[in-house]
């Protein structure tokens, strides 16, 4: 599902309290919207080289944070909008094809990346 | 039932019946969408007596029989989201089983209405009127209503459909009676003609609902620092609107009633030097008491809140200003608190008042101690002599 704001920015579009809807009621599928990957200390790392294909990581994942491609035979990218984290990915890979890296030192190496 | 013809009063059928059927016949008249009720003394002889209008056919309701009385709430807030017109019942410790779902029904601003029949929390074990167990949910968000007497608990039940149901307001209601005191004293009660009751009640117009597949929403989500609080501000101010609504509905309920639905009743208070603030059947014995003392040239009177959230915080300081003394009577104690729940609203009602009374608290009747015209007489005479402290046990031994 397209993701069409960032959930920050659906509190401030929301308003305040007497202009938004009571009770919490929200669009129905709205939890994919919540940024959960901010929850995340450390990130798991694709290594294609090593990778099979045999999918166990997407059967885990218990966030659905992994995307698969080509009709679902072959890895496709990490969703790190929704990934926490868990490692479980990694826990279950056959051939090691997974690294968890620090969360905080990623994101340092993507800003030097960007500069 | 049969509803038996007796001799009408002003049009209306009346019967002899105790509070607890008396608020049954009026679920009959309201016949709701759903009822989930589980048995607690001294309710169960409401759902009891509904459940004969049930077996007979006499109302559509689905009946949902639950294992306690966390269900029973869980089931009519499920209920109520899903737009139906939803009604439980209970007493003391299953009040205070329900009491997660109690808060949750109130701000997932679900209207639902129950009644609660007033009775001593446990321990040690006691299956007798006091207040603690509604005092103790005073904070949860539900509207609070208090019945002197079988056919007000009737009236205010139908009352507080249309209450709950206000667009301005979609909060639960809780009808409060005294247990076994009014639930089980069979006293005469008038009722309202079912088509009248039924046009007056309506239609009900659910706010949202779980299953309309057209407009499909996501209800109940996690609410963290971001809206939590916009939520909650919503939710006072529902509660605050509850103060105009209750004199919409009101005006409305007159024409079917006849009876005026007021915030609190005055008995001979407008020109008394000396008031009994108090809840429920007691003010029918203080009435009795503030016959005597008047015949006597005594200037007493009584008030008695009827609606108890919303306070009618700014009434009942109009009304108690420039008063002598006052004496609030507690059925319930707030532990280590200056005195109990209602003495608590009162002097926060007087809290800016330039014409402040003499305040005293007297905690009565807990677990059903019987209270008698001789205590209430006590009562006023204490303050009447200036001998009352700002915080009394009556009726306790010493």
């Amino acid at each position: 599902m397209a993701r069409k704001k960032e959930p920050l920015a659906i509190c401030k579009t929301l308003g305040g309290w007497k202009g938004i809807k009571p009770a919490g009621i929200t669009e129905p599928g709205s939890a994919s919207e919540l940024r959960t990957g901010d929850w995340r200390s450390q990130r798991p790392v694709h290594l294609k080289d090593k990778c099979i294909n045999c999918m166990l990581c997407f059967i885990f994942c218990p966030d659905c944070a992994i995307k698969a491609k080509d009709n679902g035979e072959k890895f496709g990218e990490f969703d790190y909008y929704h990934c926490k984290g868990c490692g479980i990915c990694a826990e279950v890979c056959p051939v090691n094809a997974i690294d968890i890296v620090d969360e905080g030192e990623a994101k340092e190496k993507e800003a030097k990346g960007k500069k | 039932m049969e509803e038996k013809k007796k001799k009408p009063v002003k049009g209306r059928d009346f019967d002899s019946l105790s509070g607890a059927d008396a608020v049954a016949f009026g679920m009959r008249q309201i016949n709701p969408d759903v009822v989930a009720a589980f048995p607690i003394t001294p309710q169960t002889e409401i759902m009891e007596r509904f459940e004969k209008f049930y077996a007979n056919g006499e109302v559509d309701s689905e009946m949902i029989r639950v294992e306690s009385e966390h269900s029973a709430m869980s089931a009519v807030v499920g209920a109520a989201a899903a737009g139906a017109r939803a009604m439980t019942a209970t007493a003391a410790n299953g009040l205070a089983l329900m009491w997660e779902i109690v808060y949750i029904a109130a701000s997932t601003r679900l209207p639902i209405v129950m009644n609660v029949v007033n009775r001593a929390l446990s321990g040690p074990i006691n299956i007798h009127c006091d207040h603690s167990d509604s005092m103790g949910c005073r904070d949860s968000g539900w509207i609070q209503i208090y019945s002197e007497n079988g056919q007000e608990a009737y009236e205010n039940t139908i009352f507080a459909v249309r209450l709950a149901e206000h667009p301005m307001v979609r909060l639960p209601v809780m009808v409060c009676q005294d247990g076994f005191i009014t639930s089980h004293s069979v006293e005469p009660v008038n009722f309202i003609e079912d088509s009248k009751v039924r046009k007056f009640i309506g239609e009900s117009k659910p706010q949202f609902s779980l299953l309309d597949v057209d407009k499909p929403i996501s209800l109940g989500p996690l609410d963290l620092f971001d809206y939590y609080y916009e939520h909650k501000r919503q939710q006072i101010e529902g509660m605050e609107n509850a103060r105009n609504a209750f004199l919409d509905v009101a005006r409305e309920f007159k024409r079917i009633c006849g009876r005026e639905m007021q915030y609190f009743e005055g008995y001979r208070a407008k020109d008394a030097d000396y008031v009994i603030v108090v809840l429920s059947s007691t003010a029918g014995t203080a009435k009795e008491v503030v016959d005597k003392l008047r015949k006597e040239g005594k200037k007493v009177g009584l008030i008695r809140p009827r609606l108890f959230r919303p306070f009618p915080y700014a009434e009942i300081a109009k009304a108690l200003e420039g008063k002598k003394a006052v004496a609030v009577m507690d059925r319930s104690d707030s532990f280590g608190a200056q005195g109990g729940p209602l003495f608590l609203e009162i002097c926060a009602a007087l809290l800016n008042s330039a014409k402040k009374p003499k305040l005293a608290d007297y905690i009565y009747g807990l677990g059903g101690r019987d209270t008698a015209m001789e205590d209430i007489e006590k009562v006023f005479d204490e303050l009447m002599s200036g001998k009352s402290k700002p915080l009394n046990y009556l009726g306790v031994r010493e």
